[in-house]
């Protein structure tokens, strides 16, 4: 039976659509060149080789880190912070866009899906690698406990991965039967691609599912990031029990997934010669996205510190002053400079908001968020309220091997799926040739009032000019 | 039911750090290696910790025994993701060794510092492994432990005088500490009992909690120093 439909498949299938100027998006996936297969050989090398020190940690315990009492979270936390804040690239920022029929996503949603769908298995494997006793970790699930936010992560970070798995999903099923139709040897493409045709029935369901997971995906998209803060603010301890949390995390975590999207985006459009999809106005866009996020980053930061810096509550100032002009200053002022004095001066001028100065500046972004994330875990443990002596926390090469390999897999994966799926979305653009432009001019002209000189022939207009 | 605490006087306390060793050999309590007491890994159920007197006067140090609070609203146990720690109807806040994951959030979230993360595998000087006490197990690499007030005390308590078909005497359960204090600086018992010494004691003008304000509600009282 199976054989049968083959055969018919090869048969009755028309030659496949000629995609014209875009065919050039299909080329990542039919050609590799010896870039891509060095890169992912460095990446693979890098990723595989810093797990071993995993496998040495696991031997050890978690003695091997720099880690001691009370410091008892660092680097790993971090990352597991830091990861799930990138995650929100993708969806959040996609659905955002989509549902604001903003016309400049079409080139840039699938590359942002990715990016959640892959770091979120880091962020997720940052806090395995940070059990004492990573053979037990399915305990969350066999003796869960709901009344800890740990749990409440777990729910909202798998629920969070399947909406975003589908949701990348289902935008690919068109490109995937482009794919089945060119490469009918590889069955995967076949298999993924659910029998699509193209017909308006089948159009209509997927337009209608993709709008529905926008929806649905918007609500989790904050959530998971707000009990990642409330793992923290759920506590009592000085600086982490703050009220502000939730929503500072999630403006954070959307400061932090525009800078990683803009890197992703200036990369692709690099080494696959993109720039006539991935153009100066998408960079430009979101260059002045990642200007109001800083803005509101610092409006948040701002609020959090004064407040506490008012109260003047003993404990809670001995984080701050901490933070401020104690042992964590220099991480502290480098993520200010690094979150808003480079970002906001490079993004607020129009000469500056290249391409170049979007990618500088949201490099800078990344590497302010992870050393906020790190200035939010580390000194409030590193001041107990008990006078015990604290030695401080230096994270060892067991910390950053492991960091840099969950870096480095993260970037592999994406490499990876750019080499099997196309990085941006053939039909949307074709879409968004073939229908928006009538679309958006409809739209644009239902906002204005009507214009009554051309409906009264003239008379009207200039009697309301008078 | 009992509700089980601890009071602890100040004034009487020399700061020997008698409960401190008692409790190490009663609870099998690694030795740290040089190493790891350096980078702050030595654990410690029963600490002492000094609290430095403010005033112009010479500076002036207060010790205090802490031990687990044992907590009636224990921070540590609304957080534990797998029920690894949590407290009993008598009031001891547990851990479960071989459910915990060393996530270590309880150790992060407690205000008291008094839990601690087994950052390798346990060990001892040679002559002392054969002394490990076979009532209290021997904590793996990658758990948590903790101040347990020295609960298996209570376990074969409740067993003697089931055998012997009398009920608990109040004298029947003292944690190590409690038991080996040269100064009787501290007692052990029901704080729900009136007529218990800790209910009398606790009664005291000078008894205080540890962080009375964060609503911990801890059930080890202090008497602080008299004039």
């Amino acid at each position: 039976m199976s054989a049968a439909t083959g055969l018919d498949r090869t048969a009755v299938m028309p030659a496949p659509t000629d995609l014209g100027p875009d065919e050039v998006l299909l080329r990542p996936i039919l050609k590799s060149g010896p870039g891509f297969y060095w890169l992912a050989a460095i990446l693979a090398a890098l990723g595989f080789g810093g797990l071993g020190a995993w496998v040495y940690q696991l031997y050890f315990g978690l003695g091997v880190t720099g880690l001691n009492w009370p410091v008892f979270w660092g680097v790993y936390i971090t990352n597991f912070v830091f990861f799930i804040g990138i995650s929100h690239a993708g969806t959040l920022i996609s659905a955002i866009l989509r549902l604001c029929h903003a016309e400049w996503r079409r080139p840039i949603t699938r590359a942002a899906e990715v990016i959640t769908v892959m770091v979120l298995f880091f962020g997720a494997g940052s806090v395995i690698v940070d059990l004492g006793r990573p053979d037990r970790a399915l305990n969350v699930i066999l003796h869960g406990q709901i009344r800890s936010p740990l749990i409440w992560d777990v729910v909202s970070i798998s629920t969070y991965l399947t909406g975003s798995v589908i949701y990348l999903f289902l935008p690919l099923i068109p490109d995937i039967a482009i794919l089945r139709d060119r490469l009918p040897h590889r069955r995967i493409y076949r298999w993924l691609a659910l029998g699509w045709q193209g017909t308006e029935r089948q159009k209509h369901i997927l337009e209608k599912a993709i709008a529905v997971m926008a929806v649905i995906i918007v609500p989790i998209a904050v959530s998971v990031h707000t009990v990642v803060s409330w793992v923290f603010a759920m506590t009592i301890q000085p600086m982490w029990h703050s009220t502000i949390f939730g929503p500072y995390f999630v403006v954070g975590a959307i400061f932090s997934g525009i800078a990683a999207l803009i890197v992703a985006m200036a990369l692709i459009r690099r080494f696959y010669h993109l720039e006539d999809y991935l153009k100066d106005v998408s960079f430009n866009n979101l260059g002045l996205l990642l200007l109001v996020m800083s803005l509101l980053w610092l409006y948040f930061t701002f609020a959090e510190y004064l407040t506490t810096y008012r109260g003047g509550e003993p404990i809670h100032m001995a984080v701050f002053y901490t933070k401020i002009s104690g042992s964590y200053a220099v991480p502290f002022w480098s993520m200010v400079v690094a979150c808003f004095v480079i970002p906001v001066a490079l993004l607020s001028n129009r000469k500056t908001r290249t391409v170049k100065g979007c990618v500088v500046a949201s490099l800078f972004v990344l590497v302010g968020m992870y050393l906020e994330r790190y200035t939010i875990v580390v000194p409030t443990l590193s001041k107990p309220r008990l006078p015990i002596e604290v030695i401080g926390y230096s994270p060892t090469w067991v910390e950053w091997s492991l960091t840099i390999s969950f870096f480095s897999l993260f970037i592999l994966l994406y490499l990876l799926f750019t080499k099997f799926f196309p990085i941006i979305s053939i039909w949307e653009i074709q879409e968004g040739r073939e229908k928006s432009i009538a679309e958006v001019t409809e739209r644009i002209q239902g906002y204005l009032p009507a214009n009554r000189f051309q409906e009264r022939g003239g008379e009207g207009a200039v009697t309301t000019a008078r | 039911m009992s509700r089980w605490g601890m009071v602890i006087d100040i004034d009487k306390c020399t700061a020997c750090q008698a409960c401190v060793v008692a409790c190490k050999v009663e609870n099998n309590i690694r030795t740290p290696s040089e190493e790891d007491a350096l980078k702050n890994r030595t654990i410690s159920w029963m600490n002492l910790i000094s609290l430095h007197g403010e005033g112009s006067e010479q500076e002036r140090a207060t010790f205090l025994p802490r031990p687990c609070m044992h907590c009636d609203n224990p921070p540590c146990i609304k957080v534990c993701p797998v029920d690894a720690t949590n407290i009993s109807a008598e009031g001891i806040v547990r851990q479960v060794y071989p459910r915990c994951i060393g996530c270590r959030y309880c150790t992060n979230a407690c205000p008291y510092t008094v839990r601690y993360f087994n950052w390798s595998a346990p060990q001892w000087p040679e002559e002392a492994q054969q002394y490990l006490n076979p009532d209290v197990s021997v904590r793996p690499k990658g758990v948590v432990e903790k101040c347990t007030f020295c609960h298996h005390r209570l376990q074969k308590a409740k067993e003697k005088a089931r055998v012997e078909h009398r009920e608990l005497r109040q004298d029947d359960y003292v944690p190590a500490c409690v038991e080996i204090c040269p100064a009787n600086a501290m007692a052990f018992g029901d704080l729900d009992d009136p007529n218990s010494e800790v209910s009398q004691l606790a009664k005291n003008t000078r008894a205080f909690r540890l962080l009375e304000e964060l609503g911990t509600q801890p059930k080890v009282i202090y008497l602080k120093e008299g004039e």
